[in-house]
């Protein structure tokens, strides 16, 4: 019982001192004073502010586009790429493997410069298209890892089957062996936005500078002025919460899937 | 006319070429710049002076020094974690392992610097106090990363093999560290790996926590490169980029999963 009570302590008290930061922006979000610390008078003025903040606004926007166009191009390319490699020889398979796996065990800061310094030795100027091939190197790895898995799954048959059938090899790939690895390529997806989400160093070492991402926003207003800016809590605050939404739908969602195949089972 | 006919391995040439141009090509400028001098001519002297410049080899021990107390701190603070949130006596949601993995989703430069403000009120000033603000930067980004692959591996552990330490009479501390322990070492080094190689790499945090009073070798690569000095910079890239192939050659044995990240959705 001690040794319960004291284990559920633990638990809750790295908990509190994991979140006191996220939580102290919460709390002081919902008042005007300068720095975290102040309290003066309870009001929503950060939360109107920040909706009305055009470079908050516009660098979120740019977040969410660099993030799904450049996980859209790593689903694509990287699915095509892991069914590829899939029934490539055995050679080819494991220069693919080491090869893919370089941007994955590379320090992001190494990644980030050799591209900076592809693109100005080719003489090529930053823009939206040097940046989505920054985050397509960051993110097409873990499109490929969660794909294989999923090939290695499939019924060697099935494919063969719809060939007999009469179906062109394209045919075949789309109506028979794409259905069959979706859960891999929409996990592959998923993975991309969030890594995508939370960059700082490619990008910055890959955009053009006047186009910003919530990371280099928030670095750059941080850097300039020290402490954040009051606005930036309410971000914070809204951003968690959506998160914490998400994770419990998705938590939930998977959980009435393990008990209905449970059933299933059963029966 | 030639007509090739579609195979289904003709479908990774698009990737391949992508890895051929991003990854290994800009790579290799980087061994060119590494050991070529400023005229471009290819010159190895840069490459020796380095072994030989006491800066150099200073900011490199300090790098591993930090990285290694981190890469500690997060798996004694972890490993517990890990070990009572796979208990079913004390935990039974997965409720609860969410919220301990959660801070990877929140964005990490807004979340370090919510930490710097935080230790900025209660009177630890980054300024002042560079090493204890960088390391609880640190601590806190990397804790996530180290708890998920050690949950990950104690889900698959077999709990019989625990019951038989007991009933073989072993005591508590005997059954930890010579049936758990090793059971789990497959997760530890891949926790290690994970807090590890980024703590030494990282410029991010060390600028933020540090107030910039901090150097690490991401910090050195940086600067170097903000002073458009690519031979120096990408010198140092190169030896972080060796230090990666040594430790992820050591590690490839005891470390068949993969990577970590992969099993967060």
């Amino acid at each position: 019982m001690v040794k319960k009570i004291f284990a559920k302590c633990y638990i809750w008290l790295i908990l509190l001192i994991m979140y006191a930061p996220i939580l102290t922006l919460f709390v002081f979000s919902f008042t005007e004073s300068k720095n975290i610390g102040s309290w003066t008078g309870f009001s929503f003025r950060l939360y109107l502010d920040m909706f009305k903040n055009e470079e908050i606004m516009t660098a979120l926007l740019n977040t969410i586009l660099i993030a799904v166009s450049s996980a859209l191009v790593s689903t694509v390319i990287g699915t095509l790429g892991a069914i590829g490699i899939f029934y490539s020889k055995k050679k080819t398979k494991k220069a693919f493997d080491m090869i893919g796996q370089i941007p994955v065990m590379n320090a992001e800061i190494v990644t980030a410069i050799s591209l900076t310094i592809l693109f100005v030795f080719f003489g090529v100027k930053f823009n939206f298209v040097t940046l989505l091939i920054g985050h397509v190197v960051l993110t097409i790895p873990f499109v490929v890892l969660s794909v294989t898995p999923k090939l290695k799954q499939l019924d060697p048959n099935i494919y063969e089957a719809a060939l007999d059938l009469g179906a062109t090899p394209k045919k075949a790939l789309w109506g028979v062996v794409i259905p069959e690895i979706l859960p891999g390529i929409f996990s592959g997806f998923m993975l991309s936005i969030t890594l995508s989400l939370d960059d700082y160093i490619i990008t910055a070492f890959t955009r053009d500078n006047s186009f910003s991402t919530l990371s280099t926003y928030v670095y750059g207003a941080t850097a300039k002025k020290g402490a954040l800016p009051p606005t930036l809590r309410a971000l914070s605050t809204i951003l968690t919460l959506i998160i914490l939404v998400v994770l419990l739908i998705i938590n939930a969602k998977t959980k009435n899937q393990a008990t209905i195949k449970r059933h299933k089972d059963v029966r | 006319m030639l007509k090739i006919r579609f195979q289904r391995k003709h479908l990774s040439i698009p990737y391949a070429i992508f890895l051929i141009l991003f990854i290994i090509l800009p790579l290799l400028l980087i061994v060119y710049y590494a050991i070529s001098d400023k005229t471009g001519a290819i010159n190895f002297s840069n490459f020796v002076n380095f072994f030989k410049d006491k800066n150099k080899l200073g900011l490199l021990s300090f790098s591993v020094i930090i990285g290694l107390i981190n890469t500690i701190l997060c798996l004694l603070i972890g490993y517990p974690i890990a070990m009572l949130l796979v208990n079913k006596k004390y935990n039974k949601s997965k409720v609860l392992f969410l919220l301990f993995i959660m801070p990877m989703w929140i964005n990490f430069v807004l979340r370090t610097a919510a930490t710097r403000d935080l230790l900025y009120w209660i009177g630890i000033n980054g300024g002042e106090m560079p090493y204890l603000a960088t390391m609880i930067g640190m601590v806190y980004n990397y804790l996530p990363f180290t708890i998920l692959p050690l949950y990950t591996t104690m889900l698959k552990m077999d709990k019989t093999l625990i019951e038989a330490s007991y009933d073989l009479g072993a005591r508590p501390h005997q059954t930890f560290f010579k049936t758990i322990i090793p059971m789990t070492m497959p997760g530890i080094v891949s926790a290690a790996t994970m807090v590890f190689m980024p703590t030494m790499s990282s410029f991010v945090i060390s600028d933020i926590m540090g107030e910039r009073k901090i150097s690490l070798i991401g910090n050195a690569i940086q600067f170097n490169f903000d002073q458009s000095r690519w031979n120096d910079g990408s010198l140092i890239a190169l030896i972080m980029l060796l230090i990666i192939v040594i430790i992820s050659l050591l590690t490839r044995n005891i470390q068949k999963q993969e990577d970590a990240r992969g099993s967060i959705w």
